[in-house]
């Protein structure tokens, strides 16, 4: 059924029995053309476009837990372009156009607000070089403004701007395009989709290993739920992508580690907008529920256990509280961990495995969410045709070994 | 927070110390090839259970240890000196 305001108003009249599950809980078929493993927003979205933009409907999502249970369901809900080197703006940038129509696309409300990002200057080291950061974006056809003090001041009025500042606000740098999406809604959205589509979403579904052939290509997957067969297999599990590979055989250049957030009790609106300070490792905005989202850098010691440890919490509150001291008043609500797939350069990796058929959407560390929708384009692609998007051309395994590395450090924006 | 316990020092809070990654590898030799030097460098097995790695006390007495931890649970299985070879653990890949 297709979601619109008449429906909405037709559902309240008739009490609300007319609603449908958005997608179907189907068996496992023993055979599909492609399988994704990781029912989280990056493997729903490479379903989609496998569906939409390919015409590759015989295709299963297996989840191991539940949908957007993973890191979809727990990272601050920011969407940004800001980078650094040309092949990133790139990748990036065209994930934030997708974001853009996403909710028309889907026909799904992903509630993207784009509310603006600013970046805190607050030295004239950091003054220099996020000249340079927004200059290497503007080149690259980013929006980026720079901000004068004043300038920040007026569009996050809550900041502390006093003589005695302990982190002295000197200016900043923003990304008007940039924004927060309702994450559920993203992994909602992309789900009901890709089951309108065709894509048997199994959730509750484990991989256990993989079947292979005399060659050693890929023909499939053991699961909890029995042997599913496939020509060509996806991998988007984010922080356990170590874990499948190790089942593939093959190993990955990426460490697992826990990264949190955490919500205040909601209040009444007074951030408008979303603020990061990557000298104090601060990165603050309000939810649409009125939460303070505060996310925080990450707990730098190799972990697959889905919640972070208190140094790291009290720092990032403390790091908060010195740039919104009127926030000492809110009591925290709720704090979590996500496991993020860090690779040594910040950047993602989408692309063919050193395993034939089996292919791999990883690397995104602790900014996946931002780039669900160009990882699932970019996947979809080379499972569907056997060769890389342009997109992802740059962002293959072979660069650990050639060395050319895109070395994001403006991608973690706090400090990695 | 994890409590680590520094072979000198004793037992201390986690934010006393620094993780310094995987123990244990081997430099790769001169002669390597860019997919051999690529795999020293980069490639890690990044274990789901049992890893051994390297800790420094950095807010303390400065020292390196190494640690046996389970990267689920946390729990630390062993604590030895940087020049001692793992001690034999279940499911560890010593």
């Amino acid at each position: 059924m297709k979601y619109s305001a008449l429906a909405l108003v037709r559902g309240a009249l008739t009490g609300g029995r007319h609603w449908t599950p958005a997608w179907r809980f189907p068996e496992a078929k023993s055979r599909y053309q492609v399988l994704i493993i990781g029912g989280g927003g990056h493997g729903l979205a490479t379903a989609y476009y496998l569906a939409k933009n390919h015409g590759v409907r015989d295709v299963a999502v297996i989840e191991r837990g539940w949908l957007g249970g993973g890191n979809t369901g727990r990272n601050t809900t920011i969407v940004r372009s800001n980078y650094l080197f040309p092949e990133s703006a790139r990748l990036y940038d065209f994930s934030l156009k997708l974001y853009e129509s996403l909710s028309r696309e889907l026909n799904f409300n992903i509630m993207l607000s784009q509310r603006g990002l600013i970046l805190l200057a607050h030295s004239r080291h950091d003054l220099d070089s996020m000249a340079r950061w927004a200059n290497a974006m503007q080149m690259n056809g980013i929006d980026a403004q720079l901000l004068t003090r004043r300038q920040v001041a007026e569009r996050a009025p809550l900041l502390e701007m006093s003589p005695q500042a302990r982190f002295p606000v000197l200016g900043g740098f923003m990304q008007r395009r940039a924004g927060t999406a309702r994450h559920d809604a993203v992994a909602w959205g992309y789900a009901r989709a890709a089951d309108a589509c065709g894509v048997d979403i199994l959730q509750n579904c484990e991989v256990t290993g993989f079947t292979r052939d005399a060659h050693g290509a890929v023909t499939g997957v053991l699961t909890n739920r029995g042997a599913i067969a496939a020509e060509r297999v996806g991998i988007a599990a984010a922080g356990h992508s170590s874990v499948l590979a190790k089942l593939a055989g093959f190993a990955l250049p990426v460490t697992s580690y826990a990264l949190q957030a955490m919500v205040s009790e909601p209040v009444k609106p007074a951030l408008d907008t979303v603020v990061l300070s990557p000298g104090t490792g601060a990165y603050v905005s309000q939810s649409d529920k009125g939460e303070m989202v505060l996310g925080a850098s990450l707990d730098l010691f190799p972990s697959y256990a889905q919640r972070g440890s208190f140094a790291i919490t009290q720092s990032v509150l403390a790091a908060t509280l010195a740039i919104f001291p009127t926030f000492s008043r809110l009591r925290l609500l709720r704090q979590w961990a996500g496991i993020v797939d860090v690779v040594h350069d910040s950047s993602p990796i989408i692309g063919a495995t050193p395993v034939p058929n089996l292919y791999i959407n990883c690397g995104w560390g602790t900014g996946g969410f931002k780039g669900i929708p160009v990882g699932g384009w970019t996947l979809a692609h080379v499972l569907a045709t056997g060769k890389n998007h342009e997109l992802a051309e740059p962002f293959q395994l072979a660069r650990f070994v050639s060395g050319r590395l895109i070395d994001e450090a403006a991608a973690a924006g706090i400090a990695h | 927070m994890m409590q680590l316990s520094c072979p000198w020092c004793g037992a201390r809070e986690e934010s006393e110390f620094v993780c310094a990654g995987t123990a244990h590898i081997a430099r790769a030799p001169l002669t390597a090839t860019d997919g051999e030097w690529g795999r020293y460098l980069f490639l890690r097995e990044n274990p789901r259970g049992v890893h051994l790695e390297r800790w420094r006390h950095l807010f303390g007495c400065g020292q390196w240890f190494n640690l046996a931890r389970n990267t689920v649970t946390h729990e630390v299985l062993a604590v030895y000196r940087m020049s001692e070879p793992p001690p034999p653990l279940p499911g560890s890949r010593a």
